[in-house]
């Protein structure tokens, strides 16, 4: 009796502690846990509007792609997405040749492979006398027609960028005006060799780098004639660095030092890009999915009438079907959804809409233990047990036909996930997700609260007499 | 009482009756696969109110912009001002050149989906998709055998449980196919996710009868087997009957106030949960009944052998 106090209250603690997860937008952080977590509803593509893109590795099927060029790519990627300006763009490996970009909000989809697709290029540009700051986007004499200089495309199976300047306004910066200066490309990535990030004798990171005979010439040519002046690396018309030529460079090796405060990580991120002026895999675009935004507000408003009507006519039958255990199932109900969703916020699901599909569809499975339960409880009571002692035997009997029938639908979730892990059909992988997480919490709700519940109310009523709160 | 088992080929005859016709249609038309699974392009787009277009002034828009040949182009214009496009694969910049088109003879049309689905993922995705239903009916099979070793013939309840599952898969592929044909249905990624999941929820009613046909095995010793089947899908009935009905309400409450995009995957998953518990308790058990008596013995004994009264 004290125990089932202790249960009830506890029972009743989590519905709080669920019911305000639900209600709240914030961020906890539990220092002496060192767990740090944002409380907020992720909705999927599906619903917010968006687009998602796979990319493939544009290589022969049976070459296999190199997990360390993948990953490199996958960086460069997302730094070209994050110019975009997109609030939680996700870039992630999927399998060992492909790679999904999401861009929530994102509406234009022509914009959106275009930055995708951007070529690095990579230049070394005449400053003159004074160095320019770093981070500042300049107009080089590469743009102008007069040069003759074809700009770097490193992937020939990519299309060229259409017009470089276009990449300025990608990085959202303002439009240059005509009137200003435009800086004179000596060399550009292509007559690059390697480059390596390596520590300094001070232990400062910084990029070593190599040339070609070309490269090697053109560059022994201008920095003879140039000692004292400044000599800017820059890619994609943004300035890296702007270190001063302090003596001829004749041998064509140099190194580039990082800017104060860099890391390693930093000098390894720029070699790479140095390295390969664009991305270390040649990438094809094999899907794409673009969803509107309107659209995914009309779903999630459907959604939810859809899962207050389903819920609410569960709780009807379940009440005029089973009175007063199905009250008491349909207050296990509310606690269950109030509990899947918090969980939904805490690890967090992204919700989509066949991930909603999922959770109202656990609704009516969640039920279904109650129900076997309470066939049982009808049973025991028809036989002329005792209430109390019926109430163990209904959920004691019932038990393992609950335990297999879960356990085979945990088994379809579990392969579902998989299949869906493996073609970045993100839809298939919310759907097995939200109803493995409903499955796993109906057995807590279905089982443990109701039987709880039911319990303390015995203790509280005789049990003769009432025969009929029982739907006997 | 009612007698379930005595009446088991009737039972399966009506089964037969909704099966074959799908499978005709089935063998004749196939199914209607999604890009999903072929690969291609579908544009889903809401029309500005008053454009009403015919599907071949759209198609030869469509045609135009894309330079694709007409015969890859389909276009469904709906009432509701929604208009669907499906074509071969396109990129970015082609699609931005159809809906610039579009825009051009129709006014402001809004861009409600754009999906492009390559070949060889299509590819991947249907043979993914037979893995995972090989892969899940075996599991379960598996499972179900191990759960049932302390009732003689554990492996039966195993396969009789997945003969009900591949019943259920066939009543939904068959009617996806029908359906294709009759209202312009697609099987894409959502169909393979209904038909698992309905293998899950029909291995569901499946154990709850086998359960209960465990549990009074040990009970009623010495019965005929066939009584204690019969008895224990009696006992189960109202559960039964009771889960599929709470299933029911809430997936016609999707049904009716869900989202458009997924309206065909709910009416998937509403056929398959039908057919999900009735082949459990009219096929499943009386699979038990029919093996455990070796019923295929005398299946295609003539009329005539049988002594006559």
């Amino acid at each position: 009796m004290r125990n089932r106090n202790l249960w009830l209250a506890l029972i009743g603690l989590l519905a709080v502690l669920a019911l305000w997860v639900d209600f709240t937008e914030t961020r906890i952080e539990i220092g002496f846990l060192g767990l740090q977590r944002e409380i907020r509803t992720v909705l999927g593509l599906d619903l917010q509007g968006g687009i998602q893109i796979l990319l493939e590795a544009d290589v022969p099927p049976n070459q296999l792609v190199d997990r360390g060029n993948l990953e490199d790519t996958r960086r460069i990627i997302e730094n070209r997405v994050n110019a975009l300006g997109v609030t939680e763009p996700v870039v992630q490996i999927a399998g060992t040749r492909r790679i999904v970009v999401e861009l929530p909000g994102v509406t234009n989809l022509e914009q959106a492979v275009n930055t995708i697709k951007q070529t690095g290029l990579l230049e070394f540009v005449d400053a003159g006398a004074t160095p320019i700051p770093e981070g500042t986007t300049i107009r080089t004499s590469l743009d102008l027609p007069i040069t003759g200089t074809a700009p770097v495309t490193a992937t020939p199976s990519l299309a060229p960028t259409p017009s470089l300047t276009g990449t300025a306004e990608v990085t959202g910066t303002a439009p240059l005006s005509p009137t200003e200066p435009v800086y004179r490309t000596i060399m550009t990535g292509r007559n690059l060799r390697s480059a390596r990030p390596q520590l300094d004798e001070f232990r400062q990171p910084e990029v070593a780098f190599t040339l070609d005979a070309e490269g090697t010439r053109l560059f022994a040519e201008y920095t003879s004639r140039n000692v004292g002046r400044y000599l800017c690396i820059v890619l994609d018309k943004k300035v890296i660095s702007c270190p001063v030529i302090q003596e001829p460079i004749t041998q064509g090796q140099g190194v580039i030092r990082m800017g104060s405060g860099s890391t390693l990580a930093d000098a390894e991120a720029l070699a790479v890009t140095l390295r390969y002026g664009a991305l270390p895999v040649p990438l094809k675009i094999v899907d794409t999915r673009n969803i509107g935004p309107t659209l995914g507000q009309e779903s999630i408003r459907r959604s939810l009438i859809a899962g207050i009507i389903g819920f609410a006519t569960v709780a009807l039958f379940m009440i005029l079907y089973y009175r007063v255990p199905g009250v008491l199932a349909v207050l296990a109900l509310s606690l269950y959804t109030a509990l899947v969703f918090a969980i939904f916020k805490l690890l967090p699901v992204t919700l989509t809409l066949p991930g909603i599909a999922g959770f109202v569809l656990s609704i009516g499975m969640a039920v279904d233990a109650n129900i076997l339960i309470f066939e049982r409880l009808k049973e025991e009571l028809r036989a002329g047990r005792d209430l109390a002692m019926a109430i163990d035997y209904g959920f004691e009997r019932a038990w393992p036909s609950i335990r297999d029938s879960n356990i085979s639908t945990l088994i379809t979730c579990a392969i579902l996930y998989v299949f869906g892990l493996n073609f970045g059909a993100s839809m298939v992988r919310g759907f097995a997700l939200t109803l493995a997480i409903g499955v796993a919490a109906s057995l807590f709700t279905g089982i443990w609260v109701t039987r709880t519940f039911l319990h303390a109310l015995l203790d509280r009523i005789s049990a003769r007499g009432h025969q009929g709160w029982f739907g006997l | 009482m009612i007698d379930i088992i005595g009446k088991r080929y009737w039972y399966f005859a009506l089964s037969l009756l909704v099966i074959v016709p799908g499978l005709i249609s089935l063998a004749l038309y196939g199914l209607p696969l999604a890009i999903d699974y072929t690969g291609g392009s579908m544009l889903e787009l809401r029309l500005p109110s008053g454009a009403a277009p015919s599907s071949e002034e759209v198609i030869g828009i469509v045609g135009q912009a894309t330079g694709f040949p007409t015969a890859d182009i389909r276009a469904q214009p709906s009432l509701q001002g929604t208009l669907i496009i499906r074509t071969r694969e396109m990129d970015a910049a082609t699609q931005a050149r159809v809906m610039e088109a579009l825009r051009a003879r129709y006014g402001d049309v809004v861009l409600e989906r754009f999906e492009s689905v390559g070949p060889t993922v299509g590819a991947e995705v249907t043979r993914g998709a037979l893995v995972a239903v090989a892969m899940a009916s075996l599991a379960i099979m598996l499972y179900l055998t191990f759960a049932f070793r302390q009732v003689p013939h554990a492996f039966r309840y195993g396969v009789a449980a997945v003969l009900a599952l591949l019943h259920d898969v066939a009543v939904v592929v068959g009617t996806a196919s029908i359906f294709g044909k009759v209202f312009g249905w697609e099987v894409d990624a959502l169909f393979l996710t209904a038909v698992l999941t309905i293998i899950g929820f029909s291995v569901h009613d499946s154990i709850v009868v086998f359960d209960r046909i465990r549990e009074n095995l040990l009970r009623y010793r010495g019965e005929p087997y066939e009584r204690i089947v019969n008895h224990s899908i009696l006992q189960t009935l109202d559960r039964s009957l009771n889960t599929q009905l709470t299933l029911i309400f809430t997936l016609v409450a999707l049904l009716l106030f869900g989202g458009t995009t997924i309206r065909q995957f709910i009416a998937t998953l509403l056929i398959g949960m039908i057919s999900g518990t009735y082949s459990s308790i009219f096929n499943a058990a009386p699979i038990l009944v029919v093996w455990e008596k070796r019923e295929w013995r005398t299946w295609f004994r003539r009329p005539a052998e049988q002594p006559v009264p």
